[in-house]
């Protein structure tokens, strides 16, 4: 087992007015679950290609177990790889592709033939070993890939969205996989994906990127909770947070804390605000209310989620009041972006 | 015509299917009828008959030209070349293209101009490169001697082209460097088809240069590199003007080719009859490459 460390790291493609990965700080713990997420070009899959050895940083340092890698290539990095499209060795067989890295290493074949053995039982693939990847279906081939990259015993596993290509059915329990075998291999592992439930449910540790920087890293409580900026706050979260811009701060509040007013405890510390519904979706679990928010500063558009257990009527075209308690409210610079301390509005 | 709806606009002779379909069809069915059919069915006429160009008139013979082609100890000489210079061509124009390919698809800088200069022998016509190289391989002047006395690795000339066995490396490397760029070029389409995921995953797996190339690249470029041998193969298994321009078949019938044979038989020596005769031997090898071809197309449609 080994950390990723990278550090000052930056990568410029040629031709390309922004760096991809720019000075960019970040390392694992030991054995840690650590998810790049962020929308598609914001560097995630340039920084782990980076950390593989794939692309050669413009500057910087990528350190895997505590040694230098730049200059190193892939092979001599002692890691592996799934990728999005898990490539797959498509003239090999399921065996023949998870043989590869083995055979490369130079491993004896009864060794070779007990490694596939092994891998093939953990991600329950034995009864498919001997047919070709277009004879597998789409969680089939992610398992014959994560059993190649299981094979060799890497100190990293690196991650490429390898839930991007699955239906969303299959995605579920593709993802509970992912999490049972993380539990039961228990390798340092980064793992990259635009899909925020994927990270939160997965990662020991999240680092939201945006623009080759990370803009923040934390648990998923704390990202989701305590965001650094307004960037962080508006890409997590389905709905994202509400802003509402005031002054030279900005109010950020979750849609799930903006509840109608009866709802909350009056000796609670809240602000209430008046919510002028515009439109209600019903979406089973809960409704979605999207209107326009006044109170928090100059009318905003604002959307409240409601589980389905709070029952009060929000009747389309009409102005309640709302409240959001004290506590759900965060606050932002507004020239910045970055957080700033709490204050009473 | 069905009745045209108020409104609509009508339709047209070319609105028709039934009609516009043998249109557009045609003129590939005229080309094919007119250069390929009907010269083929006159050859197997001709070869069953005794024509001649100082006598048209159509007698049938029966085999007796087949006969007398076999007899002729030329023939086998001839037969064995055709194959000889072929298999041996196209050894070379698959190691020589796949590696240009390799080169063609790597990125660096005046790229545009290798692939210009790599196209360029086989954007020239095959008679005037071969006269080109006639004057390489000339017996006195040949600049291929003066380099090599210019490096003390040669004392007078070698005469490509009045030796047996050089002459038939000369045929040969010129065939080679005829086909290599095109073999390359449709080796590079199929290299650059392989997704990049998957040599990056053979490079993150541990595969080195040869085991990546052994055992990724190899094998899934084999259908394109199948096609691209078979159509080379066709291509010098039926060529004329190389040999007929440097060698004229020659010294005494050393590179003597069936082809060559079949235009000095038919056509200089006005034997129509028999030189179609040699012509239709080609037949059969040439539908086995055929068949090849279109198997090697399908498993790339499967894969």
């Amino acid at each position: 087992m080994a950390t990723v460390e990278v550090r000052h790291l930056s990568k410029q493609f040629v031709g390309n007015a922004t760096p991809a990965v720019d000075d960019l700080d970040l390392a694992t713990g030991e054995g840690e679950y650590l998810v790049l997420l962020g929308p598609s070009g914001c560097g995630k899959t340039t920084l782990l290609r980076l950390i593989a050895g794939l692309e050669q940083p413009t500057s910087g340092e990528v350190y895997i177990g505590g040694e230098p890698m730049v200059g190193l290539p892939p092979r001599a990095r002692k890691i592996a790889m799934v990728f999005q499209s898990y490539a797959l060795y498509p003239h090999k067989t399921a065996r023949k592709n998870i043989e590869f890295p083995l055979r490369a290493a130079g491993m004896a074949p009864e060794e070779r033939a007990q490694k596939i053995e092994w891998a093939a039982e953990l991600l329950g693939i034995t009864r498919l070993l001997d047919r070709r990847p277009r004879h597998l279906s789409g969680g089939e081939r992610q398992r014959v890939a994560l059993a190649r990259a299981l094979v060799r015993e890497p100190d990293v596993f690196l991650l490429d969205e390898p839930l991007s290509n699955l239906d969303a059915k299959l995605r579920a329990t593709a993802r509970d996989d992912l999490k049972q075998f993380q539990d039961r291999v228990d390798t340092t592992t980064i793992y990259v994906t635009h899909d925020q439930v994927e990270a939160m449910g997965l990662g020991d540790r999240i680092a939201v990127m945006s623009e080759g920087r990370i803009r923040q890293l934390g648990t998923p409580v704390e990202v989701y909770d305590d965001p650094a900026d307004t960037f962080v706050a508006t890409f997590l979260g389905s709905p994202p947070m509400n802003i509402v811009e005031r002054d030279d701060v900005i109010v950020g509040f979750r849609p799930e804390s903006l509840l109608p007013k009866g709802v909350v405890d009056p000796d609670e510390d809240a602000v209430t605000v008046a919510f002028d519904v515009s439109r209600v979706e019903y979406l089973g679990a809960e409704r979605q209310a999207v209107g326009t928010v006044e109170g928090f500063g100059p009318p905003t558009r604002a959307i409240a989620l409601l589980p389905a257990n709070v029952s009060v009527p929000v009747p389309a075209g009409e102005t309640s009041d709302f409240v959001v308690r004290g506590a759900d409210l965060r606050f932002f610079h507004k020239a910045t972006g970055l957080r700033a301390p709490r204050m009473r509005l | 015509m069905s009745v045209v709806p108020a409104g609509r606009r009508p339709r047209y002779l070319a609105d028709r299917e039934g009609f516009l379909g043998p249109l557009l069809l045609l003129p590939a069915v005229v080309y094919i009828l007119a250069l390929v059919a009907i010269p083929f069915f006159l050859a197997i006429g001709f070869s069953l008959s005794d024509v001649t160009v100082g006598d048209p008139s159509f007698d049938y013979v029966g085999l007796r030209n087949f006969r007398a082609v076999l007899d002729d100890p030329v023939f086998l000489k001839a037969l064995r070349n055709s194959l000889f210079i072929t298999v041996v061509t196209m050894l070379f124009v698959l190691v020589l293209g796949k590696v240009l390919a390799l080169v063609l698809v790597k990125d660096f800088r005046g790229k545009w101009l290798v692939r210009f200069l790599v196209l360029l022998p086989w954007t020239t016509p095959v008679s005037l490169a071969t006269i080109a190289w006639l004057w390489l391989l000339d017996s006195l002047f040949s600049p291929i001697d003066w380099v090599l006395r210019w490096l003390g690795l040669l004392e007078g000339n070698l005469h490509w082209l009045g030796n047996d066995t050089l002459a038939m490396v000369s045929v040969i490397a010129v065939q080679v460097w005829r086909i290599v760029p095109l073999a390359a070029v449709i080796i590079s389409a199929g290299l650059i088809a392989i997704p990049q995921d998957i040599n990056d995953a053979a490079e993150v797996d541990g595969a080195g240069f040869w085991r990546k190339l052994f055992q990724v690249t190899i094998p899934l470029t084999a259908p394109v590199m199948a096609v691209a041998t078979l159509f080379g193969a066709i291509l010098v298994f039926t060529d004329l003007s190389v040999v007929y321009v440097l060698t004229r078949g020659g010294p005494i019938d050393a590179t003597q080719t069936l082809p060559t044979w079949a235009f000095f038989r038919g056509i200089q020596g006005g034997d129509l009859a028999q030189g179609a005769a040699v012509a239709l031997f080609l037949l059969p090898l040439l539908v086995a490459m055929a068949v090849l071809i279109l198997r090697s197309v399908r498993k790339m449609e499967t894969m």
